[in-house]
């Protein structure tokens, strides 16, 4: 009943922080809402014993990206301050697609998706498992991801580098 | 005997518990605030001594007496620094952001005090034993950084949103080093739990004896974590008006400086714990509570040296600084983790491996201090030529 509660509260807490980041009007607020949001999809990590995946969420979406993204909006010019209008002409549209969108994924996952409950427990080495699964069953993706990274720091260098006069 | 093992001692403080006709939650939720609490006030309290320790040690390096008024030895001088915040007045500037102001000393002090969820003080004493410890630090530390960014931004200030600039740049290009140093150990114990790292350093196997170089850019990227000298251009009086939190007052500025010192000494106890051994020593099978005693003794080692390098180095430039951490202690790193993960993989005996390591170690330090020399005699050189050149020019003209 406890962990109800805390799932409950931790479920409006992060909703509401969502829902706020796209209807705040000053863009930095906006940023930190998506913080708090992402902090809440931590705690459900938490409530559902997945440890790694819950500091993994901190560590790249809080550390990471939430950094990112705030640096782009301190780098860019008069968004710190001015309260920019969330709303454009076509919010009704959007307002509508992203309801109907919404409403059929809460349908295919409410009705459609079967819930298995896993038989086993979740065993001790999980972290070691996952470690051997990147380097053996999934190494193609692993590989493919590094090398995208790198593809992307050599892309950051070459932008980033001073002009040769 | 028995009485001086802390897991004996906690067995039967759970029977007490049980005794009274609790149930199992109870007995869980009773343990969870006694530990928090005991946790905290640790943390707490032990800032005042920090302070006062640091004070003393910088006045001794420098000649002088340190404090020496309030108390024997200056020791209560503390207490009194603390008391003389909380009647100051609280200061909230008039265009600031109120929520995101407020929120952000609160932010820091979390982010720190939830390192001590994971410490291993001594055998069995750890208040979670999480088996991705060494990840959970590091996540830790993304929050200090939002905490920065945070009061930066919402002081309303374009010098305390300098000061947030740069913190973030420093704390996130020595998190880099640090990270890499800190997988070293993990590599070496195959596991991210701190408890388990420090059962893996019996019989004086310690990581930092193994992998001196590893334990010295974990070293020097703690320094410029917890933004102390030679890194402390981020809350300098003399860089940017001392930084993000130039217009916070009275108990929020002691909050950031709560953090502060708490992360120094929490640093120093990871340090202590991936790369000394943590809690190990002699006769700490027999006498385990001897454990919290040698943690302590190590911690107190490393804050010393700490303040030491506080009170003896010069302050870096900002390009020193990013210099010194993208093309010295990355490359460094990368290097190391390669060389430990190699080595772990090679079949060969133990003995033999941690001597191999330990000699490419300090074979790769002078290498790397030897560039770094060298570099530095061809700015040298390059410098004064330009101010030869610059005067022989001025006297012919």
């Amino acid at each position: 009943m406890v962990l109800q509660a805390v799932f409950l509260i931790t479920a409006l807490l992060t909703l509401g922080s969502a829902l706020m980041v796209v209807l705040h009007r000053n863009l930095f607020i906006s940023a930190l809402f998506l913080i708090a949001s992402f902090f809440g999809v931590a705690v459900f990590y938490v409530l559902l014993e997945a440890e790694f995946l819950a500091v993994a969420q901190v560590l790249i979406y809080i550390g990471a990206i939430a950094t990112l993204i705030v640096f782009a909006i301190m780098l860019s010019r008069g968004m710190m301050t001015g309260r920019t209008s969330p709303r454009n002409a076509q919010a009704l549209w959007a307002a509508g697609g992203s309801l109907a969108l919404g409403a059929a994924l809460l349908y295919v996952v409410v009705f459609r998706v079967q819930w298995p409950v896993a038989e086993k427990a979740v065993p001790a080495d999980m972290i070691q498992r996952l470690g051997t699964g990147l380097v053996t069953d999934y190494v193609v993706p692993f590989e493919l991801a590094s090398l995208l990274l790198m593809a992307a720091l050599i892309g950051a260098v070459m932008i980033a580098r001073e002009k040769e006069v | 005997m028995t009485l001086l093992d802390p897991r004996v001692l906690g067995e039967w403080w759970n029977t007490f518990l049980r005794s009274g006709g609790l149930s199992e939650g109870w007995v869980i939720f009773i343990n969870a605030v006694v530990v928090t609490l005991i946790l905290m006030g640790f943390g707490l309290t032990s800032v005042l001594i920090i302070i006062w320790a640091e004070r003393k040690i910088a006045g001794r390096v420098q000649d002088r007496l340190g404090p020496n008024r309030v108390g024997p030895y200056g020791l209560l001088q503390s207490v009194a620094d603390a008391l003389k915040l909380m009647t100051k007045e609280d200061i909230t500037p008039e265009r600031a952001e109120r929520i995101t102001y407020n929120l952000a000393p609160g932010l820091a002090v979390f982010a720190v005090l939830m390192l001590l969820v994971v410490i291993p003080f001594g055998p069995g004493l750890i208040a979670a034993d999480l088996n991705i410890g060494v990840l959970y630090v590091v996540a830790m530390g993304s929050f200090g950084i939002m905490a920065a960014l945070m009061a930066g931004w919402a002081s309303n200030n374009k010098y305390a949103l300098l000061g947030g600039f740069r913190t973030v740049a420093q704390l996130l290009s020595y998190e880099i080093p640090m990270v890499l140093s800190m997988s070293v150990p993990v590599l070496f114990a195959g596991t991210m739990s701190l408890h388990k790292l420090v059962e893996m350093q019996a019989n004086f196997r310690w990581f930092g004896l193994i992998m001196p170089t590893a334990f010295l850019i974990y070293l020097i990227s703690a320094l410029a974590e917890n933004e102390r000298t030679p890194f402390d251009l981020l809350e300098a009086e003399s860089e940017i008006v001392a930084g993000y939190h130039i217009e916070y007052s009275g108990l929020k500025f002691a909050w950031f400086f709560l953090a502060f010192f708490l992360n120094t000494l929490l640093l120093s106890a990871i340090a202590v714990t991936l790369f000394l051994g943590g809690w190990q020593g002699p006769f700490v099978d027999k006498v385990p509570l001897l454990g919290v005693l040698y943690f302590f003794l190590k911690t107190v080692l490393i804050v010393f040296v700490f303040m030491w390098v506080r009170a003896t180095f010069p302050r870096l430039r900002i390009d020193q600084m990013m210099a010194l951490a993208w093309k010295v202690l990355v490359p460094m790193a990368l290097a190391l983790v390669l060389l430990a993960a190699t080595a772990v993989k090679l079949p060969w005996p133990p003995l033999a491996r941690d001597v191999f390591l330990f000699f490419s170690n300090i074979v790769m330090l002078f290498v790397a201090l030897g560039a770094i020399g060298r570099h530095l005699r061809q700015e040298a050189e390059r410098f004064s030529g330009r101010q030869k050149w610059a005067t022989s020019s001025s006297t012919t003209s």
